[in-house]
């Protein structure tokens, strides 16, 4: 049978395939749909949303030192944070197979940077599978299972936006028997005291040398030979585009891309005249074959910046000389064209706390999640982002020397702060720090698409779940000054984040107005603009909400007034509260003329 | 074998049903007997911002994504965005364009961005065969305005081989109970529009 299915959707199918015991993950925009598919599609699999990546990692080791195969996916920032355990898994090796998910995310269309992480295979000295499409991606979970077994190790399976958000056919096969395997006591391979880890570094490197073996033998790595003197050697969503561009030329297609196969490589190379690597990102296989001696080309052409695309490579391919002339160009580009980035939706609870942020002026640490948006024009209430968690940490810093003379606000979401902010806090605790926090608790991991987390009374799998109460948490780490307060009060933001910048010890104030989104769309009743008040002033055009834009009316001085659109306008009352001439007001209460 | 080979790409903003289009168009494809690819990009796009599928179609895709100047379809949803994304279309490629009007609040608060007065105008400088549809006041008339997407889906059906039954059993699967009737209303309505200058 065939289906239709993302990159993300197959993985979840192979994990089924595979038996999986146990699924856990950390919702990151592109690895999100594959816990959500295996949820949604797949009960025989316990599957669950971790607070972050670490201990999702965590929770998948001890599923499979338990006997039952695990499967752990995040995008490629997730592995930095669950980077502890996965250097070490590799010493220690599985009990019932074990994959991990990265899915990088080339060109940064939802992420802070786009590193490269198959550098982390060869970092931790882990096998890797490098998927081209939806039906290798479901193949490659299998593959990675039983690989796993057989060399004892955990396998990474490296993903990337175009192949995890891509569709494409997948032929679907029955249900597969995972191992029988039960947990058994064995603290030489298990515990990594010195001692024994010692001798676990020693099985590592004999474990390399027999995974390049494979390597060399395994049909993931296969040749294409159409008689080309030119060859390519490329993987992942990077074969696609080439294939696409110049399918005349001899190809190898590297799907088992960590180690190397490298005696694969040697004979391609000698049997060409020249040969070209492609792939995405940073020059992984490129600088690995260069180190063993031999002569390649690939990044002078193509860049290590961004999404490879078919135009991309053709434009690599003519510069290396090895096509003559192609078809570069469309119809051309409008010039001139409005830009229209992401904003906050309306009504976003959000809106209201960087209203007054900005309002302030203070320094404002951000964080990971929708309200990252608060950088956006015209709000511009951001001043830092860097990772998950960072937000408390940067403020603890930023206030310790000064850097801000009118305070330092760090702004994190509910989701994030369980993700990494607690240990944050504690710090601001411990280290006897003045900075305040806003947690904008809208009760979602909202930006990913408003996933269940620690503190929303449900789990992945649609369970009840005891809710951890973010005051009382803030409280029991040792906060005094815990707050909780209404986005949508503008005065009452204000008022409260001045009090609470002026105060000599840490403070935390949570917004607790839920996402207009999800679980349940929120439409209160809309508001209207009555254009015989509206001066044209301008105030509510700069809360930068969607529901909001010119109308065609203006002014004396030819100025537009606003108009609201009352089928998006869900009543959250802020544009009201800052129109000077009070000439927003509620759709049932304007005086029709 | 055949020598079908089409390459689609569907333009819109967050909200309008741009994925569900592409996700009906591609399922056709398959059960017609062909290889699909599609691609886009979640995440981010989900806030207001712009959002483009890629549909590849033929005996054997590889790209899931379309090179520049390679579509021969190019659906939008919002004119704006239709004049934005042509230079993905083929010289004598056709574009179905609704008339919706989607303006930003960063056009409203910032002096320096203007919405193109008449973006249709301006992309029939530019290529021959562009159909702008009223797919906004169909949808009204027909009671919903999520229907925009069918009727486009409607509208494309009469440039591609694949028989009136397959889009309707496709729809049948992927809307829901209640909403189909509706939606193979608005999908016929696309279907007839007039194309009297265009052919492909």
């Amino acid at each position: 049978m065939k289906e239709l299915l993302s990159g993300n959707e197959a993985v979840a199918r192979g994990a089924f395939e595979s038996d999986v015991k146990l699924a856990s993950a950390y919702p990151g925009t592109p690895s999100t749909e594959i816990l959500e598919t295996i949820a949604a599609k797949f009960p025989s699999i316990y599957a669950q949303w971790s607070p972050n990546e670490k201990v999702a990692y965590e929770v998948g080791v001890g599923a499979s030192i338990g006997g039952g195969r695990a499967l752990v996916t995040m995008k490629h920032v997730g592995l930095n944070v669950a980077a502890d355990p996965y250097m070490t898994h590799a010493y220690t090796g599985v009990n019932a197979g074990f994959v991990i998910v990265s899915a990088d995310d080339p060109e940064m269309h939802s992420s802070q940077n786009e590193q490269d992480n198959r550098f982390f295979a060869k970092f931790a000295k882990i096998p890797m599978l490098e998927p081209s499409d939806s039906n290798e991606s479901k193949e490659m979970v299998l593959t990675g299972f039983e690989l796993s077994e057989v060399f004892d190790t955990p396998v990474l399976l490296r993903m990337t936006t175009r192949i995890s958000h891509s569709k494409g056919i997948v032929e679907i096969s029955e249900q597969t028997t995972g191992p029988d395997r039960k947990f058994v006591k064995e603290p030489s391979k298990y515990v990594m005291v010195p001692s024994n880890a010692r001798g676990r570094h020693v099985i590592v490197e004999e474990r390399i040398e027999k995974l390049k073996k494979f390597s060399d033998e395994t049909p993931l790595n296969f040749i294409e030979n159409n008689g080309s003197k030119v060859g390519i050697i490329t993987g992942g969503v990077s074969y696609q585009y080439a294939k696409e561009v110049t399918p005349e030329f001899d190809y190898l297609k590297i799907g088992f891309s960590y180690p190397l196969p490298m005696k694969k490589i040697e004979e391609f190379i000698n049997s060409h005249d020249i040969v070209i690597v492609v792939e995405e990102l940073e020059p992984f296989y490129e600088d690995q074959i260069k180190a063993a001696g031999f002569k390649v080309k690939g990044k002078e052409y193509f860049g290590n910046i961004g999404e490879l695309s078919p135009y991309r490579v053709a434009e690599g391919f003519k510069n290396a000389g090895v096509i003559d002339e192609v078809k570069l160009a469309g119809i051309g580009v409008e010039k001139d064209m409005f830009p229209r980035p992401p904003v906050l939706c309306p009504g976003c609870p959000h809106r209201g706390a960087f209203m007054a942020l900005k309002k302030l002026g203070v320094a404002v640490t951000g964080d990971i999640g929708c309200y990252t948006l608060g950088v956006m024009e015209p709000l511009n209430a951001m001043d830092t982002c860097i990772c998950m968690g960072a937000s408390i940490g940067n403020a603890i810093g930023m206030e310790k020397v000064k850097g801000s003379d009118k305070g330092t606000v760090a702004v994190i979401g509910d989701s994030t702060f369980f993700h990494s902010g607690v240990t944050g806090l504690m710090d601001a605790v411990y280290n006897q720090s003045n900075v305040t926090v806003m947690v904008l608790d809208n009760s979602a991991t909202a930006m990913t698409g408003g996933q269940q987390h620690p503190s929303t009374g449900k789990t992945l799998m649609g369970n009840d779940a005891r809710k951890i109460d973010i005051p009382n948490l803030c409280k029991a780490l040792g906060v005094k000054r815990v707050k909780e307060i209404d986005a949508y009060d503008y005065d009452e933001v204000i008022t409260c984040l001045k009090e609470e910048l002026t105060a000599e010890e840490p403070s935390v104030l949570i917004t607790t107005r839920p996402c207009v989104l999800m679980p349940k769309r929120i439409m209160d009743e809309p508001y209207t603009v009555d254009l015989e008040l509206c001066t044209a002033c301008s105030a509510c055009f700069k809360i930068s909400c969607p529901a909001i834009s010119a109308s065609e009316e203006t002014n004396k001085h030819g100025r537009p007034k606003a108009i609201i659109d009352e089928s998006v306008c869900t009543g959250c009352t802020l544009c009201a509260q800052v129109c000077p001439p009070e000439a927003i007001v509620l759709k049932s209460q304007k005086v029709e003329v | 074998m055949s020598d079908i080979n089409y390459s689609i790409l569907i333009v819109g903003v967050g909200g309008q049903g741009v994925l569900l289009a592409s996700e009906i168009l591609s399922e056709v494809a398959m059960n017609f007997g062909l290889d699909v690819k599609k691609s886009e990009v979640h995440g981010m796009s989900q806030r207001g911002g712009i959002v483009s599928s890629h549909i590849k179609i033929a005996d054997k895709v590889y790209s899931p994504t379309i090179r520049y100047g390679q579509a021969d379809f190019l659906i939008s949803f919002e004119q704006a965005e239709g004049l934005r994304a042509m230079d993905w279309m083929k010289k004598d490629g056709a574009a179905i364009v609704s008339t919706t009007k989607l303006i930003p609040a960063i056009v409203t608060s910032k002096k320096e961005y203007n919405y193109p007065l008449n973006a249709i105008e301006t992309m029939k400088t530019k290529a021959e065969k562009i159909i702008a549809v009223k797919a906004d006041t169909l949808a009204a008339e027909l009671g919903n305005p999520r229907l925009v997407n069918t009727i486009l889906m409607g509208v494309l059906s009469n440039f591609m081989v694949f028989p009136l039954e397959l889009w309707l059993d496709v729809i049948r699967n992927r809307v829901k109970s209640k909403f189909v009737d509706i939606n193979i209303e608005a999908f016929n309505k696309g279907r007839e529009i007039k194309l009297s200058s265009v052919e492909v």
